[in-house]
């Protein structure tokens, strides 16, 4: 089985060689009577690099499920009693495996880029040549610097050494490829770019292809970095989903300039501007996926999920620089042609707010990027190491936040070109007011409300920040309502229709933009989740059988605790009764495992999330002198937001992916003219 | 020579703005000195464990961690005999090393972990107010002959107009 893998690899290898030479030699002699055929294999042999790599990736899946511990990655990732789901997640649960995981989904990627050239083929050759640069890297690592089909020495063992138990949780089946499909996924604007640099494209149609890929590409970083907070609160144990690890890190900078691009590309698409920006933006992303990869591989930074320090951090730095000179390289060639010459009408105007949530997108990537990188700065300048945690990252980064849901509420608001006042103050009256009274109602209600109410902001400046943001929301929540409510009034005056169907096809004419304003609400919902850690609170006890714990409005009673003994894992859990206002209304059951293939003994949690908040326990293990066992509660306001927020962020993002349905409006037909005037090109 | 500012000087709002500022500037001021519990919240969050976790103090949990039960054990104690705050945290860093704290400090060459940020704040604010200008100077894009665009009352007119049909 190795050796089939061992040679799917190598021929992907040169498949992915092929394609890019002899992609490369048809597009610099295009002219050439064998040119187009040559540009054709190379296409084929693009489109072949994923069933080589589908075969060799599913030659380890498969020696995974037959327990083929011949094969080094299968003994250190797997054991016998593996479930089934975890054996298929040891594809990406290593170093090698997920190197092999990562050339799968640029591969596939770049299979269906392939497949649908015929939208501008020439674009497309030259996409699918930076694809399989791209691809020649990640082959290279997984055949010569970190081969998932090498074999273990010595006698055949009888069992693995099992996956590590942190893995071993159901959102670990589905995190890692969401986050991958993002990271990936970024290549592929990147080959749209560059291809669109160095031909010198007209026009603006690639940067439509190129937004299309990166929505898509940006939703699946969306859902891979929630998965992994998910993962993190439902398995880790610490109460907490984000904890500014160097790897948390690590995919949250090309998000932020994912999300920054995804802004900017409307004043290309719009108004022909900020093409240099844009370039620069889309490289970036990519550049920074690449980067992240290579701070988690390379082990210079340390981190809870750092992979084992190898020397494959070396050629990861090789590819940034390489990649940095070739795209910077192609630039300078080309600047000339991204020259723009749109005029700035109004500073009051879509085009400005724009221009300052680029700012802020890249401050906050840029304050993430520089407390990643700090510790390592420190060692150099004054020998020894400094940490860059929450308290840094909390404090540095909500005020940008704060500054980013402003501009998320105003920037709707505005018009291109220009906004006058007054229709800015009459717009923003409304919202205003409303979000003032939400600050007031919740500094005015009684404490005993719940978290977020009776708000004492001059107490601390954790209640501050939290009312800010809970205030801003409101204030974008209102100006998105206040778009639908206007756009829908004007349908339903001019149709009859009723206000809700009025507001749907309003979306269903203009899916980009009110997919947009749903993606801002979802991202309303996230914050006010994220706020209500300022109300966290959090308690250790002993719980002997029928002893009480008492944290918010819940008491919590002991009633018993047991063990069980499975192939995988021996557990032993307590059983809690939850009461509120004195009825029981939940039992829980916080647990802890130890794996035997790996010696390892982890907690899991045990969480009822409601809309208000979140009561989650830990089973800690016994005390040594009194042999009782030591439960910690967390009481967690308003988390189960955070994740309804992602729903409504995906939802937006794929109704945003969605055609624009026609108005149905009639038009009387034009008459013809002899002589029809050149007009201004615009929008 | 020093110039004393007379606020009865100023112009009332702005008097009264300045007042305002400086009464909430003590109120924060004066914050902070919470009970024992508060202050080992507080200071447990700006503490790592020191076990190799890379976890803050207070939310390190993992199995069988050899360093934080002892560590929060210390906090108390420092708390309990009434230690200010930066001893507390002047007699972890002796103890453990400059990493045992969770965020840099604000003196030395760590101090340019919280300016650079403000800096490239700045830095981004002149650049994006340089390129508004720059592009609010340019001049109009040339229209082909024939085509008058539409400038100031007529323009606004039109726009007014593209409101009134819209309702927007």
């Amino acid at each position: 089985m190795a050796a089939i893998g061992s040679f799917a690899l190598l021929l992907a290898l040169g498949l992915s060689v092929y394609s890019f030479l002899a992609g490369i030699f048809a597009l610099i002699r295009q002219h050439d009577e064998s040119s187009p055929r040559i540009g054709e294999t190379a296409r084929r042999a693009g489109v072949m690099i994923f069933a080589a790599v589908l075969l060799a990736s599913l030659v380890l899946v498969v020696s995974a499920f037959q327990d083929n511990f011949t094969i080094a990655y299968i003994f250190h990732h797997s054991n016998r009693a593996l479930s089934l789901p975890y054996k298929f997640a040891v594809l990406w649960s290593g170093q090698e495996g997920s190197l092999l995981f990562w050339s799968l989904l640029l591969a596939a990627y770049g299979f269906v880029l392939r497949l649908r050239y015929k939208t501008d083929p020439r674009l497309f050759a030259y996409a699918s040549v930076v694809i399989a640069g791209v691809q020649i890297f990640f082959l290279l690592l997984v055949n010569f610097a970190a081969n998932p089909f090498g074999l273990l020495g010595g006698p055949l063992r009888a069992d693995g050494s099992g996956l590590n138990p942190l893995l071993q949780y159901p959102e670990m089946v589905i995190h890692p490829p969401m986050l991958y499909l993002g990271y990936v996924g970024f290549t592929v604007p990147f080959a749209f770019a560059l291809g669109a640099l160095i031909m010198r494209y007209p026009g603006e149609k690639w940067i439509h292809i190129t937004r299309r890929w990166t929505m898509v590409t940006w939703g699946f970083l969306t859902c891979g970095i929630f998965l992994g907070a998910h993962w993190a609160y439902s398995v880790l144990g610490w109460g907490g989903y984000w904890g500014w690890d160097p790897v948390e890190n690590a995919s949250l900078m090309p998000w932020l300039v994912g999300t920054a691009f995804l802004h900017s590309v409307m004043m290309q698409e719009k108004r022909g501007m900020l093409k240099v920006w844009n370039m620069w933006l889309v490289f970036a992303t990519f550049w920074l996926s690449i980067l992240g990869t290579f701070l988690t591989r390379s082990g210079i930074i340390s981190s809870v999920h750092a992979f084992a320090q190898s020397s494959i951090g070396d050629w990861f730095a090789w590819f940034l620089a390489i990649s940095l000179a070739v795209f910077v390289y192609f630039f300078f060639k080309n600047k000339e042609h991204l020259r723009s010459e749109h005029k700035l009408e109004s500073l009051v105007s879509r085009e400005s707010s724009f221009l300052f949530n680029n700012l802020l997108f890249m401050l906050a990537c840029f304050i993430v990027l520089w407390g990643t990188w700090f510790p390592k700065i420190s060692e150099l300048v004054q020998g020894n190491k400094v940490t860059v945690g929450p308290p840094f990252y909390n404090r540095v980064n909500i005020p940008v936040a704060l500054l980013l849901l402003v501009l998320t509420a105003v920037g709707p608001l505005l018009a291109w070109r220009k906004t006058s006042l007054e229709s800015l103050k009459r717009n923003f009256f409304g919202p205003t007011m409303g979000a003032i009274a939400v600050a007031i109602f919740l500094m005015a209600t009684p404490p005993s409300w719940g978290s977020p109410f009776g708000l004492r902001p001059w107490q601390d400046m954790t209640y501050f920040y939290s009312l800010m943001a809970i205030s801003l929301c409101a204030l974008v929540t209102f100006t998105v309502a206040s778009e639908f409510y206007r756009g829908g009034k004007v349908i339903s005056n001019k149709t009859g229709q009723g206000m809700f169907a009025s507001m749907v096809q309003l979306t269903h004419r203009n899916t980009r933009r009110y997919g947009g304003y749903i993606v801002h609400f979802g991202v309303v919902v996230v914050i006010i989740g994220i706020a209500g850690a300022a109300f966290n609170q959090d308690k250790e006890q002993e719980m002997g059988y029928g002893d009480k714990a008492t944290i918010g409005p819940y008491t919590l009673v002991c009633r018993s605790y047991t063990q069980d003994d499975k192939a995988n894992y021996a557990s032993e859990w307590a059983i809690m009764e939850v009461y509120k206002n004195g009825h029981m209304i939940d039992t829980l059951t916080p647990e802890r495992r130890f794996y035997k293939a790996s010696q390892q003994t982890t907690t899991l949690p045990a969480v009822r999330s409601t809309l208000a908040d979140d009561l989650y326990l830990v089973y800690e293990g016994q005390n040594p002198d009194t042999q009782k066992p030591i439960l910690k509660f967390h009481l967690n306001p308003l988390v189960m937001w955070i994740w309804m927020g992602v729903w409504i962020i995906l939802a937006g993002t794929i109704l945003a992916l969605i055609p624009n349905a026609q108005a149905a409006v009639r038009v009387p037909a034009p008459r013809l003219v002899e002589h029809a005037a050149p007009v201004a090109t615009g929008d | 020579m020093h110039k004393i500012v007379n606020m009865n000087k100023l112009n009332p709002t702005l008097r009264r703005t300045l007042q305002c500022v400086i009464l909430c500037s003590a109120v924060f001021a004066f914050l902070g000195a919470g009970d024992p519990a508060s202050r080992f919240s507080d200071i447990g969050h700006q503490l790592m464990c020191i076990c190799g976790c890379h976890q803050v103090l207070l939310e390190c949990n993992h199995v069988g961690c050899p360093d934080s039960d002892s560590m929060r054990n210390e906090l108390m104690a420092s708390i309990t005999r009434g230690d200010s705050d930066s001893l507390i945290q002047q007699a972890f860093v002796q103890k453990y090393g400059p990493t045992v704290l969770a965020a840099p400090t604000t003196t030395g060459f760590n101090r340019t972990a919280w300016i650079v940020p403000f800096v490239a704040l700045a830095l981004g604010l002149v650049s994006v107010s340089a390129v508004v200008r720059a592009w609010k100077n340019r001049p109009a894009p040339a229209i082909a002959d024939g085509i008058k665009p539409p400038r100031g009352v007529e323009l606004e007119q039109f726009r007014e107009q593209a409101r009134k049909d819209t309702e927007l």
